[in-house]
């Protein structure tokens, strides 16, 4: 089939969310309870304890004057523990870029010795698979009780997950570039030092990039974890604040907004892979 | 003046001084380092005067410290002469705050009223703090980031300060309870499909949550659940669960309970999950609950601050105490900086008119109430307890652990200060009928037919 009507697939997404947000709103919407209750135990509980059933999901339209609510002021700041939405997303797209390069430092340099050297390969591959498979929130406490600092422990846990899949991705583009590519490098007598920059890197760099791109992703689901843990500030911290309040709306406005965020960060680095890819 | 320089340094001479103190060009440059470092130049003093009593003769000190170091000789000498208590009495008299901006650590619930309305309200500023009150989102986090000094004080369960300095569940440091924030105010809540099942002998098989493992919450569900022929390790389950899971843990049907602070219970009713079956204060009437705490290493280094600290916990705790003012104390603590609650909810809990979750409203004044003093016999029951359920092993120094970790004696002191009544002797203990003898915790905790220890 030849794409001839390129506004199909939007229509249909369009349709797909009319479709979720309809049935969202009838399903909550409220039922007209007829128990009766005294007016004074009536003032004291909310509006749904006071028709004898539970508190009930949020309706879209709830949700939806959230968000705007935070669209509006997304910066507020009323004290150490109640900031704006935008704040709050700031300090962890802060924490999970710092966290990011940080172990991207490491994980690519790393990566080319393990790559390039077999010998390293197997002696530290067993680490590897070790370490690679550990929750990176299992880390936690661990961080907490040596490095002593919530924040800095935050950022030690972005880094230990965004570590392997740079790491090994790095070490397989690394291992993998066509042989002929370097025999023609070596018939030339390049230095190796020239080879690792000048041909090696170029070849393995869309393997690297599809790492960055899966740390990065991996990064953004963390952080909101590690921050439930710790609090403190962060878009997982303001998620744990609104859950001790049950607040539904304000979580899933949060979570909406965890999810575009998340998409920018991974759309950002899908460019830069983007650039990085040839033609062979 | 000889007196500020280091009598540990023996290229000074403490017998002759050349200017006002031999480091500064100008007197006004002096004056300011001098206020800056009162602190400083106080124990250099007491060092001085000390070591000019042990040395009469100066060549003979400079010689000395000279020939082993100054490390060596303060370390000698800090086994003959407490130097830390002399400077510390010294420093008593001054008055000066080493510190002013200070962050004290919460956990989001009623317990923690004094801790956070001393920031709204001003209790802080007036003791010359700035105090910033930080969300913390676990008993565990809060202890783990008090132990690494993240916060110079924070809200505690009376417990923990006992387990942390006897090296209960952590490495042992000293930890101390300079004051206890509220009385009563926590609560049994049962979901609402136990509404026929009141009695504890049909509650087999149940899944509670208590806040956490060295809480009071845990000790009195144990205490109630035992007292009714439930061995509350094999019949149900205890799990410790942070306070603002528990109300959507009771929703889902993961756990059929909770014995948990304030405002959850009330939050469980106001959202219609749960029932209120029994308020604490029914086990046992005036029992602690959370506590002010701070470590050992804080009180003794920054003497004035924690005195201004506690004060301003003091002050505010009395003004908690109140009841027309707890109608206030609510609507300042309920927003999302603090506790993020609706403020109905927190005003039941403080005015005791309360929903009981079953249709009935009911009014007890004492639902919660703020006592700050630490009784030492407070400490001797936490232990009996911690000892009854097998959380400290061993033989246990019952009087010696309590006496330094409930610091009763600043509070009383500083209480006095402020003109409030100090009370004189322990209140006796009266958990469900039984009359606890602080004279003998180790026949006490004999004394129960299902213990683990």
């Amino acid at each position: 089939m030849k794409p001839s009507r390129p506004w199909l697939a939007p229509l249909l997404s369009a349709i797909f969310f009319a479709l979720f947000v309809g049935i969202w709103h009838l399903a909550t919407l409220p039922t007209s309870a007829a128990v009766q209750v005294d007016p004074e135990y009536a003032a004291l509980v909310g509006q749904a304890a006071a028709t004898g059933t539970k508190s009930a999901m949020p309706t879209p339209g709830e949700v939806g004057a959230k968000l705007w609510e935070h669209f509006r002021d997304p910066f507020y700041d009323k004290g150490t523990n109640d900031k704006g939405i935008g704040t709050q997303l700031a300090f962890s797209i802060g924490r999970v870029l710092l966290g990011f390069s940080l172990a991207a430092l490491v994980a690519v340099p790393l990566g080319f010795v393990i790559g390039m050297s077999p010998l390293i390969y197997k002696a530290l591959d067993p680490f590897i698979q070790v370490l690679k498979p550990i929750s990176p929130l299992a880390w936690m406490p661990l961080a907490l009780y040596t490095i002593k600092d919530s924040d800095i422990s935050a950022i030690f846990v972005i880094f230990i997950c965004s570590l392997w899949p740079m790491l090994v991705n790095t070490a397989f583009g690394v291992a993998n570039v066509r042989r002929d590519w370097l025999n023609v490098a070596r018939t030339l007598e390049v230095s190796r030092l020239r080879t690792a920059f000048q041909v090696i890197l170029p070849a393995a760099a869309p393997t690297i990039m599809t790492g960055m791109r899966i740390s990065v992703g991996i990064a953004w689901l963390v952080i909101v974890a590690a921050e439930m843990l710790v609090g403190g500030t962060g878009i997982g911290y303001f998620v744990w604040n609104e859950w001790n309040n049950l607040s539904i709306a304000n979580i899933i406005s949060a979570i909406l907004l965890i999810g575009l965020v998340g998409m920018l960060l991974d759309t950002l680095l899908a460019r830069l892979a983007r650039a990085v890819t040839y033609r062979e | 003046m000889s007196a500020f320089r280091n009598a540990f340094d023996y290229k000074v001479k403490l017998q002759r001084g050349a200017c006002s103190c031999g480091r500064h060009s100008s007197q006004s440059a002096h004056d300011l380092d001098e206020a800056l470092e009162m602190r400083q130049m106080q124990d250099r003093v007491v060092e001085g005067a000390v070591m000019r009593a042990l040395f009469p003769r100066d060549e003979v000190r400079r010689g000395f410290l000279k020939a082993v170091g100054a490390g060596t000789a303060l370390a000698a000498i800090s086994t003959l002469f407490p130097l830390g208590l002399a400077k510390e009495a010294f420093a008593q008299g001054a008055g000066k705050l080493e510190k002013t901006k200070l962050k004290v650590g919460f956990i989001p619930i009623t317990c923690a009223t004094p801790i956070i309305m001393a920031h709204p309200l001003g209790f802080y500023a007036k003791y010359g703090l700035d105090v910033e009150v930080v969300k913390t989102a676990g008993w565990a986090v809060i202890r783990d980031k008090a132990l690494a000094n993240e916060y110079d004080a924070a809200h505690m369960l009376s417990p923990m300060p006992l387990a942390i300095s006897t090296g209960t569940g952590s490495n042992p440091i000293p930890w101390t309870v300079p004051a206890i924030e509220n009385i009563n105010g926590q609560a049994i809540t049962l979901a609402i499909k136990h509404k026929d099942r009141r009695d504890p002998k049909d509650w087999k098989g149940f899944k509670f949550a208590v806040p956490f493992d060295y809480s009071m919450h845990n000790y009195l569900l144990r205490y109630y659940l035992a007292e009714h022929g439930i061995d509350p390790d094999r019949d149900v389950q205890i799990r410790s669960v942070p306070p603002p899971e528990m109300v959507a843990n009771l929703r889902a049907d993961n756990i059929d309970g909770f014995l948990a602070p304030d405002p959850v219970n009330q939050r469980a009713v106001y959202d219609g999950v749960g029932f209120i079956h029994l308020l604490s204060k029914e086990i046992w009437d005036g029992h602690p609950c959370c506590a002010f705490s701070a470590s050992q290493a804080f009180v003794s280094g920054n003497p004035n601050t924690y005195h201004a600290l506690l004060k301003s916990i003091l002050d505010a705790t009395a003004y908690a105490r109140k009841a027309e003012n707890r109608k206030e104390i609510a609507a300042a603590i309920a927003p999302a900086n603090y506790l993020n609650q609706p403020v109905t909810v927190v005003e039941q809990v403080l005015t005791g008119t309360y929903a009981d979750g079953l249709g009935n409203v009911k009014k007890d004044p004492n639902r919660i109430d703020f006592d700050p003093f630490p009784y030492d016999t407070f400490a001797l029951w936490i232990l009996t307890q911690m000892k009854r359920w097998g959380q400290i092993k061993g033989e246990v120094d019952y009087a010696a652990v309590a006496k330094n970790v409930f610091l009763a004696t600043d509070a009383a002191r500083l209480m006095k200060e402020l003109g409030m009544p100090v009370p004189d002797v322990a209140k006796p203990i009266v958990v469900m009928g039984k009359t606890f003898d602080p004279k003998q915790p180790a026949a006490y905790v004999d004394s129960f037919a299902i213990r683990r220890n």
